[in-house]
């Protein structure tokens, strides 16, 4: 892979690299913001917010409810202890452990989700400064085409151009 | 945040980790020492038998029930807190949540060991664990102490998660700030972390759903722990209070703690510059209505006890109120409410110095409030020929004081190889928060959504 990026000190001009880039015509699934702290106020952290995150969440809380009362129902009649009249399966009791399994299944659903989503782990970063780290902000294009790489080098010119090859 | 701000933040975070002075060798050595003997103490028991222990009939729950119950308390101080603080946005929480977060984590692995130690023969704990077996054992599923086994997992899995998510990032930084054979575990663990915006929303997106989802769980965990008690007709046990009563009182307890952990962090890993007095006068006025909330709880459990007058639960009353057990009692009511009160309530008072001696005797107070829940009741049961006595030996007292030292031990190394606040939310904690009102947030809200 090959990717062109610039660093930069501050979001403010961050921000005005990732919108020269669009001027430029690099479409904006090839521009890549990395940074050492999200940058909730600033329109670039805003461009990948489309998740099915919560949704997953509550499918793994409702496949957790599923499990709590096939594993509560189940092992109760597989062990039918006497219980005076009481019911074999009691739900009353039940739903503490229903309750725990749901919980348990939508927070394992979210961190997998996370992990799925997010590219985690993974052994060799594409792109990466260790710069990154002291605080500044990598503005970079993965794959740029032929067609805007010298608009690209002219973008990242004044934070000292870098390129990454494979 | 400018680079040199961020830089100093890192390295002021990272220091306790690349610099190791004599200090921590002896303090690990001597928490060590401490440990190692309550692990001697407690093969001591394992080989001579249960019999060592003071817990004979009538009174079969003693001290390890109560360091478990008060460890699980302790554990409320930090993933409740952190996820209530992260909900509310506030911005104070920074570098509270990870110190907080820790103590959860470590309290509820030092509680869970106290039902195996309780066992008597730990190895024979597979027996509880319903399998085909020629002794046809028929384990009971609707026991309270099922759904602690499933509540306290539930909230050691959902406390891992909220605890080591955010740390990525953080290891991250350390990957790339070191050298050797430290960048190398770094570069493991930080599972291959670049930043990227994506990531960072979903980190963000995720954590959120944590935090909203580990709130009812940790509720959820000391209400079980209650229900221990209060499913059983045991004098005093019985009480539809027990729930809300051991949530406030575990909340109690792990404020405190977390106070006293945040004391020791900026005393000796020279965190003045992150852990302001702000953040313990806030803590300190969340101690102070917890105070009040507990003491609430135990006017409202002694009146409707007392107002019943039911013969068997008088005679644990008095026994508390001043027979044997009163001045554990008393102790116990100056420790929670009569030293803290007009410590915390005071402003003048409420410094750092004076929450730290709140925050001690409210440890001590909410341990004797433990035991008192237990002992008093087992030893004073419906029909006097069941009543006896308790008294704790030189094991149960070693394996007790050894806890307290593991919990200090693990804290320790783990703030020697983890930076103990969170680095890149403090990060976040400097930037320049422009947007002050609704009306100003909605209109940026609107500039985002009119951009390409």
């Amino acid at each position: 892979m090959r990717a062109l990026y610039g660093l930069y000190s501050h979001p403010d001009s961050a921000q005005r690299a990732v919108d020269a880039l669009r001027v430029a015509g690099v479409p904006d699934r090839q521009i890549v913001v990395i940074s050492s702290e999200p940058f909730e106020e600033y329109e670039f952290s805003h461009r990948d917010k489309a998740t099915w995150l919560y949704k997953i969440a509550c499918l793994g809380g409702a496949t957790g409810l599923a499990a709590g009362y096939w594993l509560t129902s189940t092992t109760q009649q597989a062990w039918p202890l006497a219980t005076g009249g009481m019911p074999i399966v009691a739900m009353w009791p039940n739903l503490i452990v229903m309750f725990e399994l749901t919980m348990l299944g939508g927070m394992l659903a979210t961190a997998v989700t996370l992990f799925v989503t997010a590219k985690l782990p993974s052994p060799k970063p594409a792109l990466y400064d260790p710069e990154v780290s002291d605080g500044k902000i990598l503005v970079g294009v993965e794959e740029p085409p032929g067609s805007v790489i010298d608009a690209v080098k002219q973008v990242f010119e004044g934070a000292g151009l870098r390129e990454k090859k494979k | 945040m400018s680079p040199t701000t961020a830089r100093q933040i890192g390295d002021d975070l990272l220091r306790p980790l690349l610099h190791t002075s004599w200090r921590f060798y002896l303090v690990v050595a001597l928490l060590g020492g401490i440990v190692a003997s309550g692990l001697g103490a407690w093969a001591y028991q394992v080989y001579q038998g249960f019999g060592v222990t003071g817990i004979r009939w009538p009174t079969y729950w003693g001290f390890y029930v109560t360091n478990f119950v008060f460890w699980i308390g302790i554990s409320h101080a930090g993933t409740l807190i952190s996820a209530i603080l992260r909900l509310v946005n506030a911005r104070w929480r920074r570098p509270v949540t990870r110190c907080a977060e820790v103590i959860t984590v470590f309290a509820l692995m030092i509680g869970a060991m106290f039902p195996i130690i309780h066992l008597g023969r730990p190895w024979l704990f597979f027996w509880l664990i319903p399998y085909p077996s020629e002794r046809q054992i028929w384990p009971n599923f609707r026991s309270p102490l099922v759904w602690d086994f499933f509540a306290i997992n539930t909230y050691l899995a959902g406390s891992l998660l909220f605890l080591l998510l955010p740390l990525i990032p953080d290891f991250a930084l350390v990957r790339d700030r070191t050298t050797g054979w430290r960048r190398k575990i770094y570069g493991v663990l930080a599972l291959g972390w670049q930043g990227t915006t994506k990531q960072w929303h979903r980190l963000e997106s995720a954590m959120q759903i944590m935090a909203i989802a580990i709130i009812p769980v940790a509720l959820s965990v000391h209400t079980v722990v209650s229900f221990d008690f209060s499913m059983a007709p045991v004098p005093m046990w019985h009480s539809t209070i027990f729930g809300p009563y051991f949530v406030a009182g575990a909340i109690f307890s792990g404020i405190a703690a977390l106070i006293i952990a945040m004391a020791f962090l900026r005393r000796f890993l020279h965190l003045e510059d992150y852990l302001h007095p702000v953040h313990f006068e806030n803590l300190g006025k969340l101690l102070l209505m917890m105070s009040l909330l507990w003491t609430y709880f135990i006017f409202a459990e002694r009146l409707t006890v007392w107002y019943g007058n039911e013969p068997s639960e008088m005679a644990v009353f008095w026994a508390t109120q001043r027979g044997e057990f009163a001045p554990l009692f008393w102790t116990m009511i100056v420790c929670n409410f009569v030293i803290p009160f007009p410590i915390l309530s005071l402003r003048r008072l409420r410094t750092i110095a004076g929450t730290v001696v709140a925050s001690f005797t409210v440890l001590v107070g909410m341990w004797l409030e433990r035991f008192l829940i237990i002992v008093p009741s087992l030893s004073h049961k419906q029909l006097p020929y069941s009543w006896g006595v308790y008294r704790p030996r030189p094991v149960e007292i070693i394996i007790t004081i050894a806890t307290f030292a593991a919990m200090a031990l693990l804290y320790v190394l783990f703030s020697k190889v983890v930076p103990i606040i969170s680095i890149w939310e403090l990060k976040v904690g400097g930037q320049s928060m422009p947007v002050v009102t609704p009306k100003e947030e909605r209109e940026a809200d609107g500039l985002w959504r009119a951009r390409p």
